[in-house]
């Protein structure tokens, strides 16, 4: 059984949900990223979303966009992540880590060499933005092999059709964007939210986390309590920002407290 | 004799080119331009609407004229010039344009939207949201609104919101980036206008359609006037569009070179330039795999050219498969040679061509001399010049 799937049995057995945060590794600097990393554990993250920084990320909004742009201008490139990914191993041998970027980077790097370093520090799953499920069945495939989980997107357009397909191809959790748009947009309708997920878990017969445009503990709160796991990333990019080096750490952690109450507010009521 | 050629296959692949390399997001989006795209190209009405406008609102088609006096300067193969140049708003961009807004007033989308870099495009978008009274948004790089002001006054003339775009290299590619984001938040109402035979399928494909009216009428042209095919044909690539156009029709005509010129900027050694095919490899930006300026980690680098409008890290995809299989050649063209061809065209023919245009012109003036007076040489002049008399009165140490 995978880090990611013994994660969501034991939430299941808790009757709990799962929150996943994310940051842009290197972003405000790589020296904060594993004080980070550690900091979303202790606030109660049950699996972490670490981004890869790309200089053209196309499905993100601004807020992310900075953070790949401030993690790029630190010299961040897989390498680098990898090398996190391993240092954080070292303290941390349960959360699962799902590094999250785009296509390029990682066939430049290629891809053998992207899955073998994957495997070798400890990297439980990958979701490559614009690799959908037709374009990237060899990659998917070897990543299965590797005992990897490849996690992709659904969104509030996608089709049975295209749900079935992505079924075939996804392990660990899929991941639904719960709103037309890029991350961190704005509006998002819970009801609407609610509506989809049970054809997708029935569908995929895997765990659903909802993403883009949750600010808040309300929204995650609400959000929990129709689906397996909720996804914060912009809003605690935007935390990072208005913080300083000195106190980025605990700001966080404060941040992702707050939103792991709101999630298991969902839980106990189940 | 004819070879068959029906690329892209129905996934929108050019051999390991080309593909939807998009979030999910996006799939239904392209699903439904998808299969609009496929009911209108069948549609005969469709069809000679699109004839009607082409003729009656761009201006086509637009002729092939004899350069002469500059091929004697030369003193070898005939140059003949498609005066794309001619096209209402001065390039080829129209020709696509017409045929998406088209599209998307078919489609009942009430809203357009498009990137620009140096604003030909934007141009041509805002012009025909007028034409088909629709409203459109133009994204465009402020570092390039701040070079190309009066073509962002032109566009704010024709209607178009220009809405300036901070990040990243805040140049085309990060237009096409914000696009992209507008599209995937508005895209019940909202269409699409991308420029060049980029991003993910079907745009490739069918901006080729729309620009492949360049080289249907050439054809004929050539034909007409010199009796055959020319020996070769030469156009500017940036994202391609102007080259896929006439070199499509061509593609099937195994006697007939292709020739794309890139951008050689300050020099390919310099690592200032953007010439994608000639000094870049493959990798995925913007939807599609194909040739890619990048560094060592996969990041897109920042481009360099003279003329905006081949300042694009990447290339459309039916290009590099052209490149790979052999059936087109790309070479590349500094600023300085581009420009001594800007010149000998104000000075021998009375043309004052696009910079862009000026690329594939150049290469012509260094092929011509090697060839016999017999040759013939058709390059596209994609467009006209008087966007570029800033650049190139800079260039010669004069201000307005």
């Amino acid at each position: 059984m995978s880090r990611i799937q013994s994660v969501f049995e034991r939430l299941r057995g808790e009757g709990r949900k799962a929150l996943i945060p994310f940051i842009t590794a290197g972003d405000p600097s790589l020296s904060l990223t594993i004080p980070l990393m550690r900091a979303l554990v202790d606030a109660g993250a049950d699996i972490i979303e670490l981004g890869v920084p790309f200089s053209d990320p196309m499905a993100d909004g601004p807020t992310i966009q900075r953070a790949s742009e401030r993690a790029l201008a630190n010299g961040v490139n897989l390498r680098r992540v990898f090398e996190a990914v391993a240092e954080f191993r070292k303290q941390d041998g349960d959360t699962p880590v799902v590094l999250m970027g785009y296509a390029n980077p990682i066939e430049s790097l290629g891809i053998d060499a992207f899955i073998a370093d994957a495997v070798e520090v400890g990297v439980d799953g990958v979701l490559v933005v614009d690799y959908p499920p037709e374009e990237c069945g060899e990659f998917a495939a070897r990543l299965r092999a590797e005992a990897i989980d490849p996690i992709f997107l659904l969104a509030p357009t996608s089709t049975q059709e295209r749900i079935a397909r992505v079924a075939a191809q996804a392990r660990g959790y899929v991941y639904y964007v719960s709103l037309k748009g890029v991350t961190g947009s704005a509006s998002l309708d819970v009801e609407s939210v609610a509506a989809r997920i049970p054809e997708i878990r029935a569908a995929t017969g895997l765990p659903v986390g909802v993403g883009f445009g949750i600010r808040d503990a309300q929204t995650a709160k609400a959000l929990a309590s129709v689906a397996d796991a909720v996804i914060v990333g912009s809003r605690i990019i935007e935390e990072i920002e208005r913080s300083m080096p000195t106190d980025v750490v605990p700001r966080v952690r404060a941040l992702v407290a707050e939103l792991r109450d709101g999630v298991d507010a969902a839980g106990s009521l189940r | 004799m004819k070879l068959p050629y029906d690329l892209p296959d129905a996934s929108g692949h050019f051999g390991p080119y080309g593909g939807v390399f998009v979030a999910e997001t996006l799939i239904a989006a392209l699903d439904e331009l998808k299969l609009a795209y496929e009911d209108a190209r069948r549609d005969p009405a469709f069809v000679a609407e699109l004839e009607y406008d082409l003729k009656y609102y761009v201006g086509r088609p637009s002729p092939i004229y004899h350069a002469k006096r500059w091929s004697d300067a030369l003193g070898g193969a005939q140059i003949y010039l498609k005066r794309e140049d001619l096209n209402h708003t001065g390039a080829h961009k129209v020709n696509n344009c017409v045929g998406q807004a088209m599209l998307a007033r078919r489609m009942g989308k009430p809203r357009v939207i498009a990137e620009t870099g140096a604003g030909q495009h934007g141009v041509a978008a805002a012009t025909v949201a007028a034409r088909y009274g629709m409203k459109c948004v133009v994204y465009m790089g402020s570092e390039d609104i701040r070079r190309q002001a009066s073509n962002v006054y032109r566009m704010k003339l024709l209607g178009a919101d220009v809405v300036p775009v901070e990040s990243g290299s805040k140049t085309l590619k990060d237009a096409l980036n914000e696009a992209m984001r507008d599209w995937v938040t508005n895209v019940s109402d909202t269409f699409y206008i991308i420029g060049t035979v980029a991003g993910p399928h079907p745009y490739p494909m069918m901006v080729r359609d729309f620009q492949a009216v360049i080289g249907r009428e050439s054809i004929e042209q050539m034909r007409e006037l010199c009796g055959r095919q020319p020996d070769a044909v030469i156009a500017c690539v940036g994202g391609g569009s102007n080259a896929i156009g006439i070199f499509h029709p061509y593609i099937p005509c195994p006697d007939v070179r292709l020739i794309g010129v890139e951008a050689a900027g300050d020099g390919i050694a310099t690592g200032r330039h953007a010439a994608s095919l000639s000094a870049g490899r493959p990798g995925i930006l913007h939807g599609n795999r194909t040739y890619l300026l990048q560094d060592d980690d996969g990041q897109i680098i920042e481009t360099h050219s003279i003329s905006a409008g081949l300042d694009y890290p990447g290339v459309g995809p039916e290009h590099a498969w052209l490149k790979d299989s052999g059936r087109a050649e790309y070479v590349s063209i500094d600023d300085a040679e581009a420009l001594e061809a800007f010149h000998a065209l104000c000075h021998f023919e009375g043309i004052i061509p696009a910079l862009e245009s000026s690329h594939a012109a150049a290469y012509a003036a260094r092929l011509a001399p090697t060839l016999g007076k017999d040759r013939i040489l058709l390059v596209n002049l994609s467009g006209r010049g008087d966007k570029d008399m800033h650049t190139v009165a800079e260039k010669s140490g004069l201000s307005f």
